[in-house]
């Protein structure tokens, strides 16, 4: 704590304010560069794996937040912000040299709020076309459709490999260069958008050398339904239904962490009744989303039926679901303050007997595909993804944890009743995709384990507070991380004390996967490709947003 | 025991009473003809459907079961569908050859479906070297499948035409020698002389280790012949969508789909008659009324049965295994399979000997 | 003829919601009369048509796990003879669009619908491919898949039970089997050329007929009821 303290006081012309775990760093956007690499590259505590870039709209500014964390003291956070105020051409210096993750988050930032990162060598659009009109996270955006209508032809590829980038050398010339993203004699096959496996709309660009890989490069937005920018104008309760429609799959564990960065912002004491179904929910949620991961990780290898028995066991899920939320696949049941309604009252017994259905089934899965030689062979050895370079990717959840990184929210800062429970953080040192595989199934024994102690202690009492009809947030920044199935997911709001929050910006745990298979499928063959993308387990709609 | 000798001699006889002997000759020909197209696609049609269903009973699901009894008539509502869907005409591709590949593949399965012997008078190509036969013109259907995913002008076809030349050339060496060690112990390449040499004791029991070494070997590489799981790279459906049949569409995709299915009963067919005597009962030697009491059971049956059962294990190892990797697939076969049939012949001659 | 023909096994004929709309739709497309070879050949076209729908493997967002719970062991569409599913779009009838259509992929989507072979079919699964859904307000997202392509059957929800989509696939199934394979094609309706226009639609799949029809006929129904 005091170290962080100290360092941050070192930081060139910054300002430092804490709050809680939190330290607010400002710089001005000129000594940008030196604070960021003097905080990724000291004596004392690196910093090293950088959780978010939040672009900001100040009105007369625009604002950029990166949110850092130093793995070795992962509660913590430092928030460096800075803005500018040219509105007109906005340029922040890049930070890619020092994160690899960076190269995502800055390339969503130009695409929604037209800020330039000097030296970025990719400056295209992440999620809209090349040729959309404004940048819509602005608040001056002109959402008039006439600018932007529905597009008759696909994107021009041409367009989509030109790669502009402005760059400021040691002598200040400013330079606008365009590179191609392949050589001339690439063989380049097309992944996408509507591909098989590809888990959503993503569309991936391979240059092949026969059926090696050579180059990934992933293009998004083709779900893109600009949900942060529909946030702005939505009530907070309305905002809810949107986050269970980002990642689907976690549906619950993220709506969850937006009521509780509200209820932080709303300092409002949830019933201890509440926390409890909330955990119990969201360790069903993750068990159903393992198990369609396992499925799907399976049939992109071609094992179809591995996948069919994936989902008659989430099916069991679902009946609860069912039951006690009233949905199945949008339980729609966390809600500021609490939860929607009771548990049903046959919620527990069902739940109880789940846990050893569950357990048999995944002994059965393990005979399945676990020990199957054809399953081994094509796991082993591929895929390798060190832990050094897992967080600079910024690849959380259990690909992260596969390598050795230890960076499970749910033990790093408990939120929700999972103090009350034990259970370890499940963790293997290989970083390769047979660890990825068998980390998801280990993880659904642990969910099972924190079900199991948690679902006969349900404490009695009220399941929501009491909210007003308004839910007005004081002034002020709040953030939260929870343990997404596909890694760490944050909320950050931004509120200026009215019923519609100025600012929400999700982090989304998939986009720095996506990230990583571009990094990691590099030499694999095309099969290998497929079968990585499936040992990631991204969900495509969580990170268009 | 009936067997369908009676039915032909009496056709054959019907004819030639009413007819010259070359015209009754020809009428014959057209017959047999029509006879193996017609029982080719009602087979695939009941291939289609018996996959179906026994997939879906290995994934705890019911399959298809509204459309006639126990949904029978899937794969026919299927067919009809088919031979009414559009034909797409593929910009830049190579009209002539993207034509003809269809046809390649379906040919080259059928000409091989003509000489498998269902019965000892259902047999219509009965050559010296019906081995040889078998082999040179079941490995036709790779020039369709390589033609297909060229003349696409599509780069997932592209792939899939690449890999499945690979595979199913260096599976064609396992599987030839494979079956060559039986024409070994058998000392013939005539199929009716294979099966008639079982009729004391089937091959695979006859040959000693040798020969159940030779069916499991020809049991992987014939699977792996036909494209299908975990063998199916060249279709690949997670990884190349639909392969090197991508671009096909309406009855050309159906020739596909109906050459996939009529293949690996053929690959079955050939497994049951090499190895587990084709049409001729279960013998055991000495036992005289057992052997009688399988006389009672028609050959047709006997070899349906033998076939159906390749057949199941196909379709269960098709429905429980993962793909293999391209690099993973042609090791396999050059590292393991073709070495482990090389041997396997030389055993085979010293057994013989 | 009477609606006999849309006859589906296991459900009555009351169990379906909008049989009025659909029995006038039979009575107009019978009105010419065939003669009885004809219109039994019909029926067997139909019959294979409406019993051996492949639909593509389409899905953009939450609906397309409702899809793959559909195809799994608890729902198992196989049932009805669905289950080939077919990558490719050239092999496939149906188009399932599950989840939100943006910019960005509406043109793909075109592409994919030009691609799929005659006779196709389109159903529009969940809020959002029917009006935009829960993203009305979004810049991105299009108001309706209609706005891209002609739909034949609309499966409300957010997103919808699997037991829907057997429902939608049901009145799919409905929908074939009243269509008469040896008509002529008819004129494009006039209100449809001004949507036709903006679709910038092929002649010859315009020319097709039939099938367009039945897909628009839903989409001038949609248009007639207002925004859902």
């Amino acid at each position: 704590m005091k170290v962080i303290a100290d360092l941050a006081a070192q930081l060139p012309g910054a300002t430092v304010e804490q709050q809680g775990n939190t330290f607010l760093v400002a710089v001005p956007k000129e000594k940008l560069h030196d604070a960021a690499s003097m905080l990724r590259h000291n004596s004392k505590l690196q910093f090293d794996y950088l959780n978010d870039i939040i672009g900001l709209d100040n009105g007369d500014t625009l604002g950029v937040i990166y949110v850092l964390v130093a793995t070795q003291f992962s509660a913590y956070t430092i928030r460096l912000k800075t803005e500018t105020d040219d509105r007109e051409n906005p340029e922040i210096d890049t930070v890619v040299d020092l994160w690899d993750s960076a190269d995502l988050y800055e390339r969503e930032v130009y695409d929604f709020f037209g800020i330039r990162f000097v030296n970025n060598p990719d400056m295209r659009r992440l999620f809209l076309r090349q040729d959309w009109v404004g940048y819509p996270l602005r608040k001056d955006y002109d959402a008039d459709p006439e600018l932007n209508p529905i597009p008759h032809e696909a994107e021009d590829l041409d367009k989509m490999e030109d790669l502009p980038s402005l760059e400021i050398d040691l002598n200040g010339a400013r330079l606008e260069k365009h590179r191609q993203l392949f050589e001339k004699e690439d063989y380049v096959v097309n992944f996408g958008p509507q591909h098989p496996s590809t888990h959503g709309a993503l569309h991936l660009r391979i240059a092949l050398e026969g059926e090696i890989v050579k180059k990934v490069d992933p293009n998004f937005g083709y779900i893109h339904r600009g949900i942060e920018k529909m946030c702005e104008a939505d009530t907070y309760p309305q905002i809810l239904h949107l986050i269970d429609r980002m990642d689907y799959l976690s549906a619950t564990i993220h709506r969850h962490g937006f009521c509780l960065a509200v209820e932080k912002g709303l300092q409002l004491e949830t019933p201890e009744r509440a926390h409890y179904i909330r955990t119990i929910i969201d360790e069903l949620t993750r068990i159903a989303s393992h198990l369609l991961g396992w499925g799907c990780m399976c049939n992109d290898m071609g094992a179809i039926t591995a996948f069919i028995y994936g989902m008659r066991d989430r099916e069991k899920i679902m009946d609860i679901f069912e039951q006690t939320c009233g949905g199945r696949l949008m339980a729609n049941y966390s809600v500021i303050g609490g939860v929607m309604a009771d548990i049903h009252p046959d919620f527990q017994k069902k739940v109880r007997a789940f846990v050893p259905y569950m357990r048999k089934m995944l002994k059965e899965h393990h005979i399945l595909f676990t020990g199957n030689p054809i399953a081994r062979g094509r796991m082993e050895g591929v895929g390798y993804l060190s832990k050094e370079k897992a967080i600079s990717l910024g690849a959380t959840g259990p690909t992260g944890r596969a390598s050795g990184w230890s960076n499970d929210v749910r033990k790093i800062a408990p939120y929700a009743a999972y103090r009350h429970a034990e259970f370890a953080e499940m963790l293997r040192t290989d970083g390769l995709t047979f660890d990825r595989y068998v980390i998801r199934l280990d993880e659904i024994e642990e969910s099972l384990k924190i079900i199991e102690q948690l679902v006969d202690n349900i404490p009695g009492g009220a399941y929501a507070a009491k909210t007003k009809a308004i839910i007005k947030l004081p002034e002020g920044e709040f953030h939260q991380r929870v343990e997404g199935s596909h890694g760490e997911f944050d909320v950050y709001i931004n509120s200026r004390g009215e019923k519609y929050p100025y600012r929400v910006k999700f982090r989304s745990p998939c986009m720095t996967l996506v990230n990583t298979l571009k990094h990691i499928a590099v030499g694999t063959k095309v099969a290998d490709l497929i079968m990585l993308g499936g040992s990631l387990d991204y969900v495509i709609p969580c990170i268009d947003r | 025991m009936f067997d369908f000798s009676i039915v032909t001699a009496w056709i054959d006889h019907f004819l030639r009473t009413y007819l010259d002997e070359g015209w009754a000759l020809l009428v014959e020909f057209v017959l047999v003809g029509l006879v193996i197209l017609t029982v080719y696609a009602v087979l695939a049609l009941l291939l289609i459907y018996i996959e179906r269903k026994i997939c879906a009973f290995f994934q705890c699901r019911i399959g298809p079961n509204r459309v006639g009894p126990w949904g029978v008539f899937q794969s026919v509502a299927d067919m009809v569908k088919i031979l009414l869907k559009e034909i797409i005409k593929i910009d830049r591709a190579d009209p002539l050859l993207f034509r003809i590949a269809s046809f390649l593949v379906i040919i080259a399965s059928i000409c091989t479906f003509g000489a498998i012997p269902f019965d000892p008078a259902l047999h219509a190509v009965n050559f010296n070297m019906g081995v040889f036969y078998l082999l040179a013109v079941s490995s036709l259907g790779v020039i369709g499948i390589l033609l297909a995913g060229w003349s696409s002008n599509n780069k997932y076809t592209m792939i899939g035409a690449m890999r499945s030349g690979a595979q199913l050339i260096s599976y064609e060496l396992s599987c030839g020698l494979s079956l060559m060690s039986i024409v070994v112990l058998a000392g013939s390449m005539q199929l009716s002389e294979i099966v008639n040499q079982q009729a004391e004791m089937w091959f695979i029991f006859k040959g000693h280790i040798p020969a159940c070494i030779a069916f499991l070997i020809y049991l992987i590489a014939g699977h792996a012949e036909t494209n299908r799981g975990p063998f199916d790279l060249p279709e690949a459906e997670s990884e190349l969508t639909a392969g090197y049949h991508t671009e096909y569409s309406g009855i050309q995709f159906g020739f596909f789909y109906l050459a996939e299915y009529l293949n690996m009963f053929i690959i079955a067919a050939i497994a049951s008659t090499m190895f587990l005597g084709g049409w001729m009962p279960l013998h055991i030697v000495g036992w005289e009324a057992f052997n009688g009491v399988m006389d009672m059971i028609p050959p047709v049956v006997w070899f349906f049965g033998k076939t159906f059962f390749c057949v199941f294990l196909a379709l269960w190892i098709r429905w429980s295994f993962p793909r293999l990797r391209i690099d993973q697939l042609l090791s396999l076969e050059w590292k393991v399979l073709m070495p482990l049939a090389l041997i396997n012949i030389l055993f085979m001659a010293l057994c013989v000997m | 003829m009477e609606v006999k023909n849309s006859y589906i096994r296991n459900m009555k004929h009351e169990d379906f919601k909008d049989n009025e709309y659909l029995d006038a739709y039979v009575k107009e497309l019978r009105a010419s009369g065939l003669n009885i070879a004809v219109a039994k050949l019909d029926d067997l076209i139909n019959w294979g048509r409406s019993n051996s729908v492949w639909p593509l493997v389409f899905g953009t967002s939450c609906c397309a796990i409702e899809f793959m719970s559909l195809a799994a062991a608890r729902y198992d569409f196989s049932r009805f003879g669905w289950e080939v599913t077919r990558n490719s779009p050239r092999q496939a009838d149906l188009i399932i669009c599950c989840g939100t259509i943006v910019h960005k992929m509406a043109p793909v989507l075109k592409r994919l619908y030009d691609q799929l072979a005659e006779p196709k079919y389109v159903m529009a699964f969940g809020s959002c491919t029917i009006g935009g859904g829960p993203f009305k307000k979004s810049y991105h997202v299009v108001m309706g898949v209609n706005e891209v392509i002609p739909v034949d059957v609309y499966v409300p929800g957010c997103p919808p039970r699997p037991d829907a989509m057997i429902y939608g696939m049901m009145q799919l199934a409905r929908k074939i089997k009243m269509q008469d394979f040896f008509k002529l094609p008819k004129q494009p309706h006039p209100n449809l050329a001004l949507q036709n226009e903006s679709n910038t639609q092929d002649n010859a799949e315009k020319e097709n007929g039939l099938l367009h029809e039945a897909g628009n006929d839903a989409v001038i129904e949609q248009k007639k009821g207002g925004a859902q």
